[in-house]
């Protein structure tokens, strides 16, 4: 578990404290780096589009659909294994959860709000966003249920209501500690944050109890998220959208780019924040196996789609599936295929599960193979429905290009906030890893 | 009891009336059409549709509720071409109405596909869902250099950036002829006496558009003609506007 020996209970305070009271230059001129990325790439466009309208990104009439989209799901499907991953884990009893969990669902919680942001770049109209949320209002309107993009207001507001709450809930005694730790204001603000926890032995079974409630209660809905995310698609009659396999096509592919993520956040705090000790091979190696079953079962799910559109041959989906496959984007959807299927099963040899560097770069590979399987699904599907007097193309403008970069930087911001007010790792988890102490009686 | 089985007998049908009286139908009869594209000129001046300009056309933005689209059969020296003039189809399953999240489009009485333009926050759902790709998103504000905005119809709204547009049907022309037949104690319009804009114009006398309920009407007739097709009848979406194919000599 711990490749450098095992530390005290005192230096795991003091390790992961320290990420937290302790900031250095490096650290603003990184946040203001990430920051001024984020305001020029991605909120200058996103005004100058919404004074111009949507017309400023390349969507035309045969794809009104375009990389707005296709990054939305990308970012849910980043979200994905956060929470569900931390969840999972936790009921399963694995040991190796405990010092990844907290960032992972920081991630969930930060690639959701960045989603959020693309559906508002998207809408035509966002200044009227409101809308679509069921608010009682003198002109008796209300939203349709019966449309998907309803059913994902709610599924995605109820994921991230659930996300919060559960990363919350298990920062509790954490945040007690940073209390314990510090002076002044911030001691006043976390003794807020932490509820006045004590740790008395009935506050632990409360805790106990209520999170195991709340990663049953999580899994199923993580799974629906994403399945509500593939109806937006499958529940249409578009040649390429209307595919039953859709719905675990989305949640797998959405779990298995998430997995990735997580490798990416891990090298980075274990780079940056100092964190060799708490992170180590044992989980770069669980995660690589479950990277490779993932893709596995991506592969198939892939295979089985391209198989039953050829089997169903009706003319619209070859249509469609000739131009995904040897058309305008073919490069793209060969990319993707070398990304996501290929190069992950590079990760059955164990040296390269056991080195950080090749892992940070088959991650990130992974996500970028992930990020043009949305944009292809997006883009290949809707200039091939099913009058060719409509057939067309569509190619993403500079500001959207421009907004997509600076979706990541508004991220990885939030990102280092997130460890400057929360432990990023679980301190009280951590020290139930470490083997009892002898004491000098 | 009785008046609650009646009750219960009218909930359990569609809608809150036992009969509506309208359901507006076109033909198009392809073996007429000539593709002289009068009706997309006389459907652009009628419905304020924007010029968007050469640029902009070039990127497929352009505005066009009704488009002919052309077909071309067989190799160079014995070519044959075809025209469909295409529009909203008005479905009576519509894969639109179900997709907008907020009813900007709904299916009215009248069988009419309606789409209310303050509502829509422009998802452009819709237009990713319909078959027939008959709806125009507004990419930008569009305006009219002087005097042209003089021209500008105004029983129609003009419409503003991030909302989606398409054929209504010309429905302020059936509003007013409702309105005539209501100031005249009648209970319906009679036949003919809605004309939209593209049927208007039409030289060859190519579509057709009344009221199906009145079988008297004389699209209720032509539609009962042995080569009358719905385009994509297999997506089962039930359009209104009957097409009667060409037929080649």
């Amino acid at each position: 578990m711990f490749d450098h020996g095992q530390p005290s209970y005192a230096e795991v305070n003091k390790d992961i404290l320290s990420t937290m009271l302790e900031t250095g230059p490096k650290y603003w001129m990184l946040l203001g780096m990430t920051m001024s990325v984020a305001g020029i790439c991605f909120f200058m466009p996103w005004i100058y589009q919404l004074f111009v309208g949507v017309g400023a990104a390349g969507m035309n009439h045969n794809a009104v659909w375009g990389s707005y989209l296709s990054n939305f799901i990308f970012w849910i499907g980043l979200s994905h294994s956060g929470t569900l991953l931390s969840a999972v884990l936790h009921i399963t009893n694995s040991p190796w959860r405990k010092s990844i969990y907290r960032s992972a669902e920081a991630m969930t919680l930060f690639s959701l709000m960045t989603a959020t942001l693309f559906v508002m770049v998207h809408l035509g109209r966002v200044w009227f966003v409101h809308w679509s949320f069921p608010i009682p209002n003198q002109m008796g309107l209300w939203p349709n249920f019966r449309s998907p993009l309803m059913f994902d207001v709610m599924a995605i507001t109820t994921y991230l209501t659930a996300s919060s709450i559960f990363i919350y809930m298990g920062s509790v005694p954490d945040f007690a500690a940073v209390r314990d730790a510090s002076t002044g204001l911030r001691r006043r603000l976390y003794t807020i944050f932490s509820f006045g926890w004590r740790g008395t032995a009935r506050e632990w079974h409360t805790l106990g109890w209520a999170y195991t409630f709340f990663a049953v209660f999580v899994i199923p809905l993580a799974v629906s998220v994403h399945s509500i995310v593939s109806w937006d698609f499958a529940l249409s009659a578009v040649p390429g959208f209307h595919h039953t396999i859709f719905a675990p096509y989305f949640v797998c592919g959405a779990i298995y780019s998430g997995t990735a993520g997580i490798v990416t956040v891990m090298y980075c705090l274990r780079k940056f924040l100092g964190f060799e000790r708490y992170i180590g091979q044992v989980h770069l190696d669980s995660l690589g196996k479950l990277l490779i079953t993932l893709s596995l079962i991506w592969s198939y799910i892939n295979i089985l789609e391209l198989f039953t559109t050829w089997f169903g041959g009706t003319s619209f989906e070859l249509e469609a599936l000739s131009f995904r496959l040897t058309g305008f984007y073919a490069p793209l959807y060969w990319e993707m295929l070398i990304f996501c299927a290929f190069v992950p099963l590079l990760m059955l040899f164990k040296k390269i599960r056991w080195s950080w560097n090749k892992m940070l770069l088959i991650s990130i590979l992974i996500n970028i193979g992930m990020l043009t399987e949305r944009f292809i699904i997006v883009a290949t599907s809707q200039p091939r429905k099913f009058l060719p007097d409509s057939f067309g193309y569509y190619v993403p403008s500079w500001i959207e290009i421009s907004i997509s970069v600076g979706s990541f930087a508004i991220f990885v911001t939030l990102f280092l906030i997130f460890i400057k007010w929360v432990p990023a790792i679980s301190i009280y988890e951590v020290k139930e890893t470490l083997k009892p102490l002898r004491r000098n009686v | 009891m009785s008046t609650f089985v009646e009750k219960l007998r009218q909930y359990s049908k569609p809608g809150y009336y036992d009969e509506f009286d309208y359901h507006w139908t076109m033909t198009i009869d392809l073996d007429r059409c000539t593709g002289c594209e009068a009706c997309v000129v006389a459907c652009q001046a009628e419905n304020n549709l924007p010029i968007v300009g050469e640029e902009r056309f070039a990127q497929s933005r352009e505005i066009k509720w009704i488009r002919i689209e052309r077909y071309w059969e067989g190799e160079y020296p014995n070519i044959k071409m075809g025209f469909i003039p295409m529009l909203c189809q008005h479905c009576d399953d519509a894969p639109c109405e179900t997709a907008c999240p907020v009813y900007a489009t709904y299916h009215n009485q009248d069988g009419l596909n309606t789409q209310i333009y303050n509502r829509c926050i422009g998802t452009r759902t819709c237009a990713v869902y319909c078959p027939y790709e008959v709806r125009y998103f507004n990419w930008f504000t569009y305006t009219w250099d002087e005097p042209l905005e003089q021209q500008l119809n105004p029983d129609v709204s003009v419409r503003e950036k991030g909302v989606m547009e398409k054929c209504t049907f010309c429905i302020q022309r059936i509003r007013i002829a409702k309105d005539n037949a209501k100031d005249d104690d009648r209970r319906r319009v009679r036949d003919g006496e809605v004309v939209p804009a593209c049927v208007q114009s039409c030289p060859t006398e190519a579509m057709l558009f009344g009221n199906s309920k009145d079988p008297e009407a004389k699209v209720s007739k032509m539609m009962k003609n042995t080569r009358g097709y719905t385009v994509l009848e297999e997506l089962n979406t039930t359009p209104s506007i009957v097409y009667l194919k060409k037929v080649h000599a």
